[in-house]
């Protein structure tokens, strides 16, 4: 367990080496937070019905969407591993007395976390002393700040589970970019990041119900602003979490196999 | 022309990489097409924006989509210029008897945005299909206009960010404030948002120009003026001037600080 | 052809403490500490010269060879190349030039080589029945037939290095300038490189300066070099002229069957010695080879030896000392 402590723990440093990039990315975050709202506003101020979530509850999640970007989005990625793998020298790293799994799971999360910890304070802080129309509101209540937090803990832990599987294909294709993109941009619209799930016709929402992507972001959020709460909220949390069980466990396997292709090949 | 070869030559360079090639075009469908995708899916909800409908909107996001692709196939190397900078790149290109405005724009040419293209000219069929305007030749032109304005802005636009990196090379991120940020701004017609955004992506980074001003012509909303309006997409042209410029100033810093 | 005056240049370079705190300080305000990378230089270079520019790194090599190609401009000082100033009407001037960065390639990564001469054709307006010429004569004389057809990320570092030089001459340059183009070559390749410029240097008149760490390098092919160091120039003439100058003592190393410990030698120093194996240093106003060498075998069984002249580097170490820099 302490060489997979030793390897975050590293990434998180080597992630906070970057200071001028991270403004830059807070800067850009946060323009792109606020240009969405704008055009989302254009919507509501247009229609003459109420639309399915309130305003506030929309700001939040834009905010939150753009605070905790590094977490949410699959497109965020470790170009060094990617480059590895297409260029096989991977194959060093089987030669490590580890788990490859464990320490790749460990080495992507940590670099989640080391840009979203620097990057969330600032667009939150922002957030919340902006003009009232676009001011970050509160959480719906301790429960649900506290819930949000777990949720989005999770997040975390589900988002580099899925994103394993985009490393794990690099093996097979061996180019990144073009799977990559794919897969990104398509998970970016199911997970709710294009446009807020409780926005999208409901026959779609039902089937977003069922697949992993709208519990990376859109639960936490919607717990956070309280558009899911109580029951519901705890039961989708247990839903995150098998999903996250289920993942790991078909992402080891996969790399399993994957790994003893490699070796068999010679790289 | 010099600028052909040069494609030549990456056009040779890609076709190494065949299959990674095919699957960054379809990747880049995709980026377009969910992008629309969303848009689809607001107006499913709400039946108009700030006055403008579905068809309107969709051909906007259209013509800026189209510009943005062709832009990104044509000055890519514009787009990716601190590595230039970083790998000393641009040493070799300042020993070549040739305009550094050309061998940039030589050296890379982003072939597989033809799959974003391709989603683009889908969309402004269908848009100008779905849109409430009686098509006529000059609408047709100014269409073409509108794009064509489109790509120099957006070319203008990635020289100026390139010429950032002559001044550093740190915290470049910040430029997709206006390259990606822009596309995103101009997909809807600007006067759904705040005036004083309005009047910044009007009279200084003059996206007005391919986007609500031509737009009210060509739905009718120009009346009077129509001549005026149709011709704001050759105003726009005239961005480059000063990005050219400010280029320039960019090469003769290079020139005394090296890098 | 070539002559530089009273050129100087300065560059401003950031600095960064080290930390958390010195890094959020950058953020906002950058300390700056200037190098003078050129001082002073001065130097005349004429028609089918070659000459070694040499120096150790960081000495203002490769910032003089940016000024005389013309990307890079000094603060003050005159530069005449060809009746040009390099860094005005450079889209001028640089017709004339050819430049090899040992380190770097200025051809296509992906495609066969002979598609990048034929851009680079194309990029200087090669009369066709010209290039055709030139090719032919590179082809011959760089031994070139065998890859050209070839992407340049599958060749040899030796080929890919004769296709960078060959591409530096397609435009028949009057100038060549080389940085380090030996560096990290095999020493067949070393020589056939070496034969080459001698080959075109001779030929067509051309002027070529080369910078490079390989002493060799200097000797194969001129015996004028530019020895700068921290910026200024510290000698200009014969490589023999400084060596000699410097050239106080030889390093005899010898290899003998064991016995007990080797004998010491007046006027010279012992400098490490293990088994069977001593390394002296020869003090040569004191005790010359032959006589030491003479002094070793009276009590050792001398199974091999070399004697080794002062490396180029401690040659440059006593100039510095010469000059108190």
């Amino acid at each position: 367990m302490r060489v997979y402590f030793s390897m975050f723990k590293m990434r998180l440093i080597a992630g906070m080496q970057y200071r001028a990039a991270a403004w830059a990315g807070v800067a850009t975050q946060f323009f792109w937070g606020f240009m969405n709202l704008m055009v989302y506003q254009a919507f509501y101020a247009s229609s003459g019905t109420e639309p399915p979530m309130p305003w506030p509850q929309l700001v939040s999640y834009i905010w939150l969407r753009q605070a905790f970007l590094a977490i949410v989005m699959l497109w965020v990625r470790d170009g060094e591993l990617l480059r590895g793998i297409a260029d096989g020298h991977v194959a060093y790293e089987l030669c490590r007395p580890y788990d490859l799994f464990k320490t790749w799971f460990a080495r992507l999360s940590a670099m989640r976390v080391s840009s979203a910890a620097m990057r969330c304070v600032p667009i939150l802080t922002l957030g919340f002393f902006l003009p009232a129309q676009y001011r970050m509101p509160l959480p719906a209540g301790f429960g649900a700040l506290g819930l949000f937090l777990l949720s989005l803990a999770l997040s975390l832990l589900l988002v580099t589970a899925i994103s394993m599987f985009i490393y794990i294909l690099t093996f097979i294709t061996l180019s990144p970019i073009g799977s990559m993109l794919i897969i990104t941009v398509a998970a970016e619209f199911l997970q709710g990041s294009l446009i807020p799930v409780p926005l999208m016709p409901e026959p779609l929402q039902r089937f977003l119900d069922f697949l992993p992507f709208r519990y990376t972001s859109d639960l936490p959020f919607r717990i956070y602003s309280g558009g899911i709460s109580g029951y519901d909220a705890l039961l989708q949390t247990g839903v995150q979490i098998l999903w996250i069980v289920v993942l790991l466990l078909l992402g080891n396997a996969a790399l399993k196999r994957v790994l003893r292709r490699v070796v068999i090949q010679g790289g | 022309m010099i600028y052909f070869k040069y494609v030549r030559m990456v056009i040779k360079s890609f076709m190494q990489y065949r299959a990674s090639f095919w699957l960054t075009m379809i990747g880049q469908f995709f980026v377009s097409f969910f992008a629309f995708l969303g848009i689809y899916l607001m107006f499913a909800r709400f039946d108009n924006i700030a006055g403008w409908s579905f068809g309107e909107v969709a051909l906007c996001f259209g013509v800026v989509q189209t510009a943005f692709a062709v832009t990104e196939c044509f000055a890519r190397g514009f787009d990716i210029f601190r590595d230039f900078i970083k790998q000393g790149t641009f040493d070799r290109i300042m020993l070549r008897p040739r305009s550094t405005i050309l061998q940039v724009l030589g050296s890379n040419f982003e072939l597989s945005r033809i799959g974003r293209l391709a989603q683009s000219f889908v969309t402004l069929g269908l848009a100008a299909s779905w849109m409430d305007a009686d098509w006529n030749a000059m609408k047709a032109v100014t269409l073409i206009f509108m794009i064509v304005s489109g790509v120099f802005i957006f070319t203008g636009i990635f020289i100026l960010g390139a010429t950032v990196c002559f001044f550093t090379v740190e915290g470049l991120e910040f430029i997709n404030i206006f390259t990606d940020g822009g596309r995103e701004i101009a997909s809807y017609p600007l006067t759904i948002y705040a005036k004083w955004i309005m009047r910044f992506f009007t009279f200084i980074i003059p996206f007005g120009c391919f986007n609500y001003l031509p737009l009210m012509y060509l739905t009718g909303r120009a009346e009077g003026r129509e001549l005026l309006y149709m011709l704001t997409p050759l105003a726009g042209i005239l961005f480059i001037a000063p990005c050219l410029g400010v280029w320039r100033l960019g090469v003769r810093r290079y020139l005394s600080t090296g890098n | 052809m070539i002559t530089l005056k009273n050129i100087n240049k300065t560059f401003k370079v950031a600095q960064r403490g080290k930390g958390a705190g010195a890094a959020f300080k950058a953020l906002f305000k950058r300390d700056y500490k200037y190098i003078r990378a050129l001082n002073d230089v001065s130097f005349h270079i004429g028609e089918g010269e070659i000459v070694g520019y040499i120096g150790p790194n960081g000495a203002g090599k490769s910032t003089t060879i940016k000024v005389m190609s013309g990307i890079l401009s000094p603060d003050s000082g005159q530069c005449d190349i060809m009746d040009f100033t390099p860094w005005k009407n450079r889209r001028e001037y640089v017709k004339n030039i050819g430049v090899v960065f040992g380190q770097r390639t200025q051809l296509w990564w992906d495609v066969p080589i002979a598609d990048s001469f034929d851009l680079l054709r194309d990029i200087y307006k090669i009369p066709a029945a010209e290039y055709a010429r030139t090719l032919d004569m590179l082809t011959e004389t760089m031994g070139l037939s065998e890859f050209l057809n070839t992407p340049l990320r599958q060749v040899s570092l030796g080929q890919r290095m004769r296709a960078e030089i060959a591409a530096s001459l397609l435009h028949s340059p009057k100038i060549l300038f080389l940085d380090e183009p030996t560096i990290g070559l095999d020493a067949v390749s070393k020589l056939a490189v070496r034969q080459f410029i001698k080959a075109v240097n001779a030929e067509r008149k051309l002027t070529v300066i080369l910078t490079t760490h390989d002493q060799n390098d200097i000797e194969a092919l001129t015996d004028r070099v530019i020895l700068i160091g921290r910026g200024k120039i510290l000698h200009d003439g014969s490589m023999q002229n400084i060596k000699h100058k410097f050239d106080t003592y030889r390093t005899l190393t010898i290899t003998f069957s064991p016995r007990e410990a080797p004998a010491a030698l007046p006027g010279a120093e012992l400098v490490s010695w293990s088994g069977e194996r001593a390394v002296y240093r020869l003090d040569t106003s004191k005790i010359t080879v032959s006589s030491a060498i003479g002094e070793l075998s009276k009590t050792l069984n001398i199974l091999d030896m070399t004697v080794e002249t002062p490396p180029i580097e401690e040659i440059i170490a006593g100039l510095y000392a010469e000059h108190g820099i």
